[in-house]
């Protein structure tokens, strides 16, 4: 299984430990993640809120790089996924569009290519029975709320799981033996990069998710898309001082803690990168 | 008796310029309010999504631009998922900022443009998004020198930042996109508003 892998910035920076961990887990599980050389940044959300039609160019050049690798890109951001996934839906399924994004970007738009998050590769490709055989340190009695934010499944025709209710995450972490919580703002907005302009809204954002995971029970949240982990995981202290309410609730990436269960040292998927420290739970729950 | 509201010339003119940028056709929305239940960002917001569609259908361009909503989107889409009529919503408002711009509006809240434009100011300059000179430089550009000030040390510490922009030998290619967009762009606009003009009776 070799997949072209597209890290995008965040992952070389900010979620160094999203693409560590993710490494780890996959060299563990044997996926191959080849890394697509010379990739530039996706251009995020702002990219398309300045002009949609940019996105798609961008995208598409993006798509191109995979090229003498596989077919498959893998993705692990929701940001890149969206913008790669979008451009590539809409240019497999509309001819017009297909015309004006290559005359864009000056590229040919592959139809084979496919834009592939890693919980998707890690479900529909490597399967979760195969997932099981690796697991051999289960995730036992660790509740885990599932955050999937905004951009993995909206809209529809880019989602890989049901768009209102994805189930996939909850599916593979219960596979490494995790309890699961059912929780309200699973798929609720982080506030995303409005972080940084309009902080106060994130907070507000971000304090409703961590009250709805941590009234669920949940004892970590999992993370799928850097944005999501950054805006959970440090804006707590804002939340703190400026909302008087402290959580004190980790917030990890899935990848750190499949890689854990597969038998992983905390160190070699950087555990200890978050702002709200996930070591002495998982010490708790020998894990760690 | 049969009532109806007569939108002709150049009341949909507005809408018309926003279908040929979107491919959105916003006589589709009747207003049902799905878009703003489910809008996170609402209790920051003067409008919300729906009122924004309304201000469109009735071309009423003065008052969509003075509107933050737009600019408040978080581009989280939940809007274009759950309309029942399959109006993509959050793409309206990308093209409702992209036309604020290429018209040259004065936008009602500066910061989240800011950060647009230093994002994507870093994006084209190194080819991939380099965070600390992006944040400088949205802090000098903002007016908001302290901004998240005390973050950057503690992930300095954690590693999380890179000291140096990462390149790519792609930057030139990417930046060529970025050229030929803002030119296709402008283009649009020229060539919607003279088909929205003709289309309106004039």
């Amino acid at each position: 299984m070799t997949y072209a892998y597209y890290p995008g910035c965040s992952l070389k920076g900010t979620a160094i430990d999203y693409h560590t961990s993710a490494m780890v887990l996959a060299e563990r599980l044997g996926i191959e993640l080849t890394e697509m050389e010379d990739w530039v940044c996706c251009g995020a959300s702002p990219i398309h809120q300045r002009n949609p039609a940019l996105a798609s160019g961008v995208a598409n050049l993006l798509l191109s790089l995979s090229k003498g690798i596989s077919k498959d890109v893998a993705v692990l951001c929701a940001a890149c996924y969206h913008n790669m996934k979008k451009a590539e839906v809409e240019m497999r399924e509309d001819g017009k569009k297909r015309k004006e994004v290559e005359e864009l970007s000056g590229i040919p738009f592959n139809p084979e290519v496919r834009t592939r998050h890693f919980l998707e590769i890690l479900d529909k490709d490597y399967g979760l029975n195969s997932l099981k055989e690796k697991v051999v340190k289960p995730l036992s009695e660790l509740r885990v709320a599932c955050y999937y934010g905004c951009l993995l499944s909206r809209p529809a025709e880019i989602a890989f799981d049901d768009p209102e209710q994805p189930m996939i995450m909850e599916r593979i972490l219960e596979a490494a033996g995790a309890e699961t919580v059912s929780w309200s703002h699973r798929l609720e907005c982080c506030g995303a990069s409005h972080a940084v302009p309009l902080t106060d809204a994130v907070l507000r954002l971000v304090n409703d998710v961590l009250a709805s995971a941590r009234d669920a029970g949940a004892e970590i949240i999992a993370c799928a898309c850097p944005l999501c982990q950054a805006n959970l995981d440090m804006r707590q202290e804002g939340i703190r001082a400026k909302l008087g309410v402290a959580h004190n609730l980790p917030a990890v990436y899935f990848t750190q803690l499949l890689g854990i269960a597969c038998g992983a040292t905390g160190k070699q998927v950087m555990i200890n990168k978050g702002m709200v420290d996930a070591v002495p739970l998982l010490r708790a729950k020998n894990l760690l | 008796m049969k009532y109806q509201i007569r939108l002709s010339g150049d009341e949909i003119r507005l809408m018309q310029e926003v279908k040929a940028r979107s491919g959105v056709d916003l006589a589709k929305c009747y207003q049902c309010g799905e878009c703003t239940a489910g809008c996170p960002m609402t209790p920051e917001m003067d409008a919300g999504p729906t009122k924004t569609l309304r201000l469109i259908q009735l071309g009423m361009e003065e008052a969509l631009f003075d509107l933050n909503t737009p600019w408040l989107c978080a581009s989280c889409e939940t809007c274009t998922a759950r309309c029942p009529n399959d109006i993509d919503v959050a793409l309206v408002m990308d093209v409702v900022r992209q036309m604020a711009r290429l018209k040259g509006k004065k936008i009602p809240v500066k910061k989240p443009r800011v950060f647009q434009d230093v994002f994507l100011k870093s994006v084209e300059n190194n080819g991939r998004l380099y965070e600390p000179g992006m944040i400088a430089f949205y802090n000098l550009r903002s007016g908001d020198l302290f901004h998240d000030v005390g973050l950057g040390p503690k992930m300095l510490f954690k590693g999380k930042l890179p000291l140096l922009p990462h390149t790519s030998k792609n930057r030139e290619k990417l930046r060529e996109i970025f050229r030929k967009a803002e030119a296709l762009e402008k283009e649009a606009g020229k060539k919607a508003s003279q088909e929205a003009h003709d289309e309106s009776g004039h």
